[in-house]
C-alpha cells in the first residue's frame, strides 16, 4: 500500500499566475535555503567524512515530491509508493536501506532523513537530505566489507520508519540503532546534524510560504518544475542525435579476485524524449561492489551532466523528468536483487559518471572530456591505541581531474561535489598517524591539449598497531583520454614494512594488519587527457616541466624536447612532433590504453599483481536476465 | 600635539577629517583620489584640511589612515613573487588546496583553478619533521637546504615564506630555515607561518603566510612612502593603518603583517558606520554598502562589527580576522539578462565597471545594468543636476533596457522594476546571512545604507528585512574617514591549544592567557597607549570535541581560576543552541586561545548640521520634481538638495535627496526625518 497523507486541512491550492520576478526570487530564496542546509550540516556535524569531506545531499521538494533545489534528484515518490503507513505533520523518516527506497541511497552507511514540512495543516513541501555514517555495525569497521555477499554483513539495516513523530524524538529506536555503530558518539552528532538541517529548510519553506502566499509558493515551485522541463527540452533537442549511441567501461575487479565487470548502456533521442538503456550490462556481483542504482537519480545525473557541459546558466530541478526514459534490466550490476551486498556501490557510481561523459560526449565530441571520475578510493585504519582508546578513520581520496575542452584538470581535485580533503595536521593529531608525503605525482594526468590532473600520492605512516581497509579501482583499466589525449595513470597501493620489504595491495582488501612504522603509500588516478597532446603550446608544457608536473622525459609524450636549463628545444621539438603525429596517423576519439585483453595479459607484469579471473555470474541471474521484458523503446528502436 | 587625522582613499574621492583632540571638535576636506601613487591625494587633502582649519600640519599627532593597496594587490595579481619553504612531502600544498572544486555536481566540467600565489618552481622542501605533540622526528638537513635555497635565488624571488607541517605545535625548524635563508638570500622579506598565523591546518597556514609575503613588499613601499612625506610637514606624526578587523596597526606593524590589512576598506566603513549611528542613539545595526560593482553588508551588535577568523579577496581566502563582511558580486554596474534556455531574468555578476560603464553615462555603455534601472525608474533623475556629477542620458537607459524587457513580455519600466527586485534580493540574500542565519532577529537592527548606491536601495532593503530606521548619513565618503579616526590600536596574540576539556587545569589556562594578554600589550606599548587606556578581552575558540568548526566565546578571565571552564562551556552551548537549535550533551575542546588588547577610542563629535527644521520648513530645500515608478505605478516625486536639509526636517515619499556623490531614495508610504547630525532616518510614514 502507499503511503497516506494526513492533512488537517484539506484546502487544495489553487494554481495562480506567476510573475516572472517573483519566480526568480522564489527561486533564489530555494537556493540560498539548500545552502543553508549544508552550512548547518557542516558547522554541527562530528565525524571528518561529513565534516571536512561534505559527504551529505541536500534537497527540497515540492508536495508531489519532485525536488525543486538539491543535488541527487528526488525519491519521494518511490518512497511514498513503498511506504505502507501515515505520513503526517511532526514526522521525520529515517531509512538506511536501499531496497526499501527504490535506491535512493545505495549503501546502508548513508541515513536518509525525510521531512514533510506542514503549514496551517497542510503538506506544502518536503526537506531531505542523506549524510554517509562513518560505521554503522557489520563485520568491518567502517562497514564497508569488501567481501561481503548479502547485505546483512553490512551492518544494521534501517526500514523507513518515523524516527521523529509528532516532533519527539524516537528515543528507543535511535538508541537500539546506534548501539550497532562502532562510532555512536560520531553518528549521534551526524544525525542530530542532519536533524538541524531539516528544521532549517522548513523554517525558510515556511518564511517564503508566508511572505509570498500559500498559493503562490506552490505555484511558483510548480512553474520552476515546468521551467526547467523548457530548457532541458530544448537542450536534448540540440544535444542528443537520434542515431543511437554506445559506450560501456568497467569496474576492474570485485574484492574476490574476478573483473573486469561490464558497464554498457545505450543512449538514443526518440522526438523530444531521450532514452538509456543499461541493456548488455553485467549480472550482479557475488561481492559487494553492485550499484543499486535509482532511474530517476541517475535522470539527475544526466541532466546536470547536460547542463554543466552544454549550458551552466540553467537551473537544474525534476522538471524535465518526463523527458528522460531509464531502463536498467533487474539482476545486472546496477540493479542487484535482494539481499545482494552493496556496501562497496562507490566504484560503480563514479563509473557511472564516466560512462556518460563518454556517451554525451560521442554525439558532439567538441565537448568531450577525459576519463576521470573514475574512482572515490576510501582508506580506513582503525584499532586501539596506547591508551586502549578506539580509532577508526574513514577518509576519501582524490586524484586527477579529466582535462577538458576549457582547459587542464586541476592535480589531486575532487569530482565530488563540495568534497575537501582532510588536513593533514588535523589527522596527525587526531589519530596516530604521520603523513610523509601529501604530493601530486608527476606525469600521471594523461597527456593532451588539456592536461589530466595528476593523481594524488599520500604515505600514511602507521604510528600504532592497528588494522587498515583499502577500496581502489581503475587499477587494471585506464581512465581513458579522448580526440588524441592519452589515458591517464592507473592507480596503486604499495604497503611498505618496517624490515624494508614492500608488497604491492590489490585495490580492495579489509582487515590488513599493519604494525608502527609501516608506511603504506596510497597512490591514486590521474585524469584522462583530452585533445592532441602534439598541439599543446610548448609554453604551457615548459610551465609544467619547471613546476615539476611533467618530468623531461613525460615532455616527450607532447613530443616536446626539453633543455638542460628546462626551457624548450623548438627545433627538435618541432622534428619530433612531426614524427611522432605520423606514426600515430589519425587521433582516437577514445584512448583506453588498450583493451581488455591486452590489459589482463600485461597486468602481472605492469601491476605486480594477478590478472583477475573471469567473473563467475550466478545462474538463476543469468536466467533471471534472459527473461525479463524488454522496454518499448528499446525494441521500436530495434525494428526501426 | 592635540589633532589626529582620518584619511581614507576611495577609488574617486580622497576624503579626510581632522580632530582636536582637547575640544573634539572636527573638519573635513575632500579632494580627487590619485590611484598611480594616492599618497599625492592624501598629501593634496592634507593641505586642504588643514587650510580650512587654520591648522599647521605640525600640530597633527596622528594620522589613521584604511587603505585598499593590499586588497589591489590580490585583485589585479600585481604582488610579489614569492619563495616558498615546505617540509619534505608537502611541496604542492598550494597546488592541492583543500582538493575543492566549486559548483555542485559536474563542476569540474568548467572548473579551471587559478596559479597558486606561490609558483611551484619557487617552491622548495625542507628535509625536516615535527611531529603533532611538537617532538623533532627528524632534524633539519641544513646542508640540502642552503642548496635550495640557492636554487630560489636564481628564480630572483622578492618574498619568501616559511611554512613547515606541525609548525604551530612548534616553531624551532622554521626559525632554523629563516636563519639560513637570511644568509643566502639577504635583503629578501621573510614571513614564518608561525608569527603569521600559529594555528593547526597546513594549508589554510600556508596560504596566509604566502598571502602576506605577496602584498608585502607594495604594502610596505607605500606605507614607508607615505609616511616618509607626512613626516616631513609632521615631525613626529605617528601613521597608524586600519586592519581588516576594525583595529589600528602602527606603520611598523603593518609592514610586516600586510596579510592582516586584505579588509582594511570595507572595515573602515564599517567603522564609520558605527560611530555615526550611535552618535544617532543606534547601537544594532546592519550595514549596506553598495558600489559600483559589489556590495558589503555587515552585522553590528553593541557597536561591535561581528568578527571572523577568515578574510577572502577574490579567490584567496585566509586566516586573518576580519569584520566579518559578506560581499556579493552585484552593485550599480551589474548587468541584467535573460538566458535564451529559460527565459529567467538574471542580474550579475558581470558588471559594466567603470568602462564601459551604464549605458545612461553614455561612456560607451550599452548594456542594461541597475543603475540603468535606477534611472529609467526616475529613481536617479536625468532632469536635475548638481555640481560635478556626469550627464544621466534616460533616452540610453531606456534602449539599453528594452531587449530584457521584450524577452520577458513586460514594458521596459515593469522590466526595470524587476532588475531592482532582483537585484535586492541578492543583497536581502547576503543580510539574512549575517542575521537570519546567525540566529539574530532583523527586527531589532537599524539598517543603514552608504556607498555610491547604497542610499538608492536602501529603503527597498528596510522593507524586505523589516529593519527600522533606515539610516542614510551625510556624506559617504567622510563616513569611513570617520572609521579611520575613531578606531583604537589593537593587538591580539594567538595560539592552538587542543585539549579537552576534562584534561585542562584552569590555573594553567589562565596563566597561558596572561602570557598571550603580554605579547598583545607589548603592541600597545610601542604604540605609546598610556597603560591606563589598555585593556584585554579574552577569547577561546570552543567545539564539541569532534566536530569541525569552533565558535568563539568571550569572557573573563578573572573569573576562570574561581568558576572554572563552566564560564566559557555555558556560553557555548547557549550559542550553539542560538544557532543551530541543539546543544550536546557531549565533551567540549579548546581548539584556539586568543588574548585582544586594545587602546581607548577617541572621543570626537559629529558634524552638527545648521538651522533648525521648525525655522526652515522642507520645501525650501526642494528644488523640483521627478516623474518615477513605484509600487507598479507612475508617481511624481519631490528632489530636495541634502545640503539644504535642517535638523528636524520631515520628508515624505516618495522623494528623492540629492548630493555630489550619492543619491537617497525614499519610498512612498516612508518620511524621513532629519536628525540634528544630518541623518535621514526612514522608516514607514505613521
Amino acid at each position: 500500500m502507499p503511503a497516506t497523507i494526513v492533512e488537517t486541512n484539506t484546502k487544495k491550492f489553487k494554481r495562480k499566475d506567476i510573475d516572472p520576478i517573483t519566480l526568480d526570487i522564489i527561486e533564489n530564496a530555494m537556493m540560498n535555503a539548500r545552502y543553508e542546509m549544508d552550512a548547518v550540516v557542516f558547522r554541527t556535524a562530528m565525524s571528518p567524512g561529513i565534516r571536512e569531506q561534505n559527504d551529505m545531499f541536500p534537497m527540497i521538494a515540492n508536495l508531489e515530491g519532485k525536488m525543486v533545489v538539491g543535488q541527487f534528484g528526488s525519491f519521494i515518490h518511490g518512497f511514498k509508493e513503498a511506504y505502507d503507513g501515515t505520513i503526517e505533520e511532526g514526522d521525520l523518516f529515517l531509512t538506511t536501506d536501499p531496497y526499501a527506497c527504490n535506491g535512493a541511497i545505495s549503501h546502508i552507511n548513508d541515513w536518509l532523513l525525510l521531512r514533510p514540512i506542514f503549514k496551517d495543516g497542510r503538506l506544502i513541501a518536503y526537506a531531505a537530505m542523506f549524510g554517509h555514517m562513518t560505521d554503522v555495525g557489520g563485520k568491518v569497521p567502517g562497514s564497508l566489507p569488501t567481501d561481503a555477499r548479502e547485505i546483512f554483513e553490512e551492518g544494521i539495516r534501517v526500514p523507513p520508519l518515523k524516527i521523529f513523530k509528532n516532533d519527539e524524538l524516537q528515543t528507543d529506536v535511535l538508541n537500539l540503532i546506534l548501539h550497532n555503530s562502532r562510532m555512536p558518539t560520531w553518528n549521534r552528532s551526524d544525525f542530530n546534524a542532519l536533524v538541524a538541517a531539516m528544521r532549517t529548510a522548513e523554517k525558510r519553506v515556511i518564511e517564503m510560504a508566508e511572505r509570498f502566499g500559500d498559493d503562490e509558493y506552490y505555484s511558483a515551485l510548480d512553474e520552476l518544475l515546468a521551467r526547467n522541463k523548457r530548457a532541458m527540452g530544448k537542450l536534448i533537442k540540440d544535444t542528443v542525435p537520434t542515431k543511437k549511441q554506445y559506450f560501456e567501461d568497467y569496474i576492474c575487479d570485485d574484492g574476490l579476485g574476478m573483473g573486469p565487470y561490464r558497464i554498457k548502456c545505450s543512449m538514443w533521442r526518440d522526438k523530444d524524449k531521450v532514452i538509456f538503456d543499461f541493456e548488455g550490462t553485467d549480472p550482479q556481483s557475488i561481492s559487494s561492489i553492485n550499484f543499486y542504482l535509482n532511474e530517476e537519480m541517475f535522470k539527475m545525473f544526466c541532466g546536470v551532466y547536460m547542463i554543466m557541459v552544454f549550458d551552466p546558466q540553467i537551473m537544474f530541478n525534476d522538471g524535465f523528468y518526463d523527458l528522460m526514459e531509464v531502463h536498467i534490466p533487474e539482476g545486472t550490476l546496477l540493479k542487484p536483487r535482494e539481499p545482494a551486498a552493496l556496501s562497496c556501490r562507490t566504484h560503480a557510481l563514479g563509473r557511472i559518471f564516466d560512462v556518460l561523459g563518454g556517451l554525451l560526449g560521442q554525439g558532439d565530441p567538441d565537448f568531450l572530456a577525459g576519463a576521470g571520475f573514475s574512482d572515490s578510493p576510501h582508506f580506513m585504519y582503525s584499532g586501539y591505541d596506547k591508551n586502549g582508546e578506539w580509532y577508526q578513520l574513514y577518509s576519501i581520496g582524490f586524484g586527477g581531474i579529466p582535462g577538458k575542452p576549457s582547459g587542464d584538470g586541476p592535480d589531486g581535485h575532487s569530482l565530488w561535489p563540495s568534497f575537501t580533503n582532510v588536513p593533514n595536521e588535523f589527522l596527525e593529531s587526531y589519530f596516530p598517524l604521520r603523513i610523509e608525503a601529501y604530493e601530486t605525482i608527476t606525469d600521471s594526468g594523461g597527456a593532451g591539449y588539456n592536461r589530466g590532473g595528476n593523481g594524488l600520492r599520500m604515505g600514511y605512516c602507521f604510528l600504532e598497531p592497528g588494522t587498515i581497509s583499502i577500496h581502489d579501482d581503475r587499477w587494471l583499466t585506464y581512465p581513458w583520454g579522448v580526440n588524441g589525449g592519452l589515458p591517464g595513470r592507473r592507480s596503486e597501493k604499495i604497503l611498505k614494512r618496517t624490515d624494508g620489504s614492500e608488497e604491492m595491495m590489490p585495490s580492495k582488501c579489509d582487515r590488513i594488519t599493519v604494525n608502527a612504522g609501516d608506511i603504506l603509500y596510497f597512490n591514486t588516478w590521474g585524469g584522462g587527457g583530452c585533445g592532441d597532446p602534439l598541439k599543446r603550446e610548448t609554453e604551457r608544457v615548459e610551465f609544467d616541466v619547471r613546476a615539476g608536473l611533467v618530468s623531461v622525459e613525460g615532455a616527450k609524450r607532447y613530443g616536446v624536447v626539453m633543455n638542460a636549463d628546462h626551457t624548450v628545444d623548438e627545433k627538435k621539438t618541432k622534428a619530433l612532433r612531426a614524427k611522432m603525429a605520423k606514426q600515430r596517423g589519425k587521433v582516437k576519439m577514445f584512448d583506453r590504453g588498450g583493451d581488455i585483453a591486452e590489459l589482463k595479459k600485461r597486468c602481472k607484469k605492469e601491476t605486480g599483481l594477478d590478472a583477475p579471473r573471469q567473473p563467475e555470474f550466478q545462474a538463476w541471474a543469468l536466467k533471471f536476465l534472459e527473461e525479463q521484458p524488454k522496454p518499448k523503446g528499446r525494441i521500436k528502436m530495434a525494428r526501426g | 600635539m592635540p589633532y589626529r587625522l582620518g584619511v581614507d582613499v576611495g577609488g574617486t574621492f580622497t576624503d579626510l577629517i581632522l580632530v582636536d583632540e582637547k575640544s573634539g571638535s572636527i573638519h573635513t576636506a575632500k579632494v580627487p583620489s590619485t590611484p598611480a601613487d594616492s599618497s599625492i591625494g592624501v598629501m593634496n587633502g592634507v593641505a586642504k584640511v588643514c587650510d580650512n582649519a587654520g591648522v599647521d600640519p605640525s600640530e597633527i599627532a596622528q594620522v589613521m589612515h584604511g587603505t585598499t593597496v593590499a586588497t589591489n594587490t590580490v585583485l589585479t595579481g600585481t604582488g610579489a613573487k614569492v619563495g616558498l619553504v615546505t617540509t619534505k612531502g608537502y611541496r604542492q600544498v598550494l597546488q592541492i588546496a583543500r582538493s575543492y572544486v566549486p559548483g555542485g555536481l559536474g563542476g569540474w566540467v568548467i572548473y579551471n583553478k587559478s596559479q597558486p600565489l606561490a609558483p611551484l618552481s619557487c617552491t622548495i622542501e625542507a628535509d625536516e619533521r615535527m611531529a603533532a605533540d611538537g617532538s623533532v622526528v627528524r632534524k633539519l638537513n641544513k646542508g640540502a637546504l642552503t642548496k635550495e635555497l640557492k636554487k630560489l635565488k636564481k628564480e630572483s624571488i622578492e618574498a619568501l615564506t616559511i611554512s613547515l607541517v606541525n609548525s604551530y605545535a612548534n616553531p624551532a625548524h622554521e626559525k632554523e630555515v629563516e636563519k639560513i635563508a637570511k644568509q643566502v638570500l639577504p635583503g629578501i622579506p621573510v614571513s614564518l607561518s608561525y608569527d603569521v598565523v600559529p594555528e593547526m591546518q597546513e594549508y589554510e597556514r600556508t596560504i596566509t603566510t604566502v598571502a602576506n609575503s605577496y602584498v608585502r613588499p607594495k604594502v610596505a613601499a607605500y606605507v614607508k612612502s607615505l609616511e616618509r612625506k607626512l613626516k616631513a610637514k609632521m615631525k613626529d606624526v605617528k601613521l597608524h593603518i586600519l586592519r581588516s578587523d576594525g583595529g589600528m596597526a602602527s606603520a611598523k606593524v603593518a609592514q610586516s603583517l600586510p596579510v592582516n590589512l586584505l579588509m582594511s576598506g570595507p572595515a573602515g566603513g564599517v567603522s564609520g558606520a558605527v560611530w555615526v549611528a550611535k552618535q544617532a542613539g543606534f547601537e544594532n545595526l546592519l550595514t549596506f554598502d553598495m558600489g559600483g560593482t559589489s556590495t558589503d553588508v555587515a552585522l553590528v551588535q553593541d557597536s561591535n562589527a561581528q568578527l571572523r577568523r577568515e578574510t577572502t579577496v577574490g579567490d584567496v581566502t585566509v586566516r586573518a580576522s576580519s569584520v566579518d563582511v559578506r560581499t556579493v558580486g552585484a552593485g550599480g554596474g551589474s548587468i541584467a539578462h535573460v538566458p535564451e534556455l529559460t527565459g529567467a531574468l538574471r542580474v550579475g555578476p558581470e558588471s559594466a565597471g567603470a568602462e564601459p560603464g551604464p549605458a545612461a553615462y553614455n561612456k560607451g555603455g550599452d548594456l542594461p545594468t541597475v543603475t540603468d534601472a535606477n534611472v529609467v525608474l526616475g529613481y536617479l533623475p536625468s532632469e536635475v543636476r548638481l555640481g560635478g556629477d556626469m550627464e544621466i542620458r534616460k533616452d540610453l537607459a531606456e534602449k539599453a533596457i528594452k531587449p530584457v524587457a521584450d524577452a520577458l513580455g513586460i514594458s521596459v519600466k515593469r522590466a526595470a522594476a524587476g532588475i531592482i527586485d532582483i537585484v535586492n534580493e541578492n543583497m536581502y540574500g547576503a543580510l539574512r546571512l549575517v542575521s537570519v542565519e546567525q540566529g539574530f532577529d532583523p527586527r531589532d537592527f537599524a539598517l543603514i545604507g552608504f556607498g555610491g548606491a547604497g542610499p538608492l536601495h536602501a529603503n527597498a532593503l528596510g522593507k524586505l528585512m523589516n529593519s527600522w530606521p533606515v539610516i542614510i548619513p551625510p556624506g559617504p565618503g567622510v563616513l569611513c574617514a570617520y572609521g579611520d579616526a575613531t578606531t583604537r590600536v589593537r593587538d591580539e596574540a594567538s595560539r592552538t591549544f587542543i585539549r579537552r576539556f576534562a584534561n585542562i587545569s584552569p590555573a594553567e589556562l589562565t596563566k597561558t592567557y596572561q602570557q598571550l594578554a603580554n605579547k598583545a600589550l607589548k603592541t600597545l606599548e610601542k604604540e605609546g597607549v598610556p597603560k591606563a587606556h589598555r585593556s584585554v578581552t579574552y577569547q577561546a575558540d570552543i567545539r564539541y570535541s569532534g566536530q569541525g568548526l569552533t565558535l568563539t566565546v568571550d569572557f573573563d578571565l578573572k573569573k576562570l581560576k574561581s568558576k572554572g571552564l563552566s564560564i566559557i562551556g555555558d556560553p557555548f552551548d547557549d550559542m550553539h543552541r542560538q544557532l543551530f537549535t541543539f546543544a550536546l550533551d557531549a565533551d567540549k575542546e579548546i581548539v584556539n586561545v586568543r588574548a585582544v588588547a586594545q587602546g581607548k577610542s577617541a572621543e570626537i563629535d559629529a558634524k552638527k548640521v545648521t538651522g533648525s527644521g521648525s525655522r526652515t520648513p522642507i520645501a525650501a530645500a526642494k528644488i523640483g520634481t521627478s516623474k518615477v515608478f513605484m509600487d507598479g505605478k507612475n508617481m511624481e516625486a519631490n528632489l530636495y538638495r541634502r545640503d539644504q536639509l535642517k535638523a528636524g526636517n520631515k520628508i515624505d515619499g516618495p522623494a528623492i535627496v540629492l548630493e555630489m556623490d550619492s543619491t537617497t531614495v525614499i519610498l512612498s508610504g516612508h518620511t524621513g526625518n532629519v536628525d540634528k547630525f544630518g541623518n535621514i532616518l526612514i522608516a514607514p510614514s505613521a
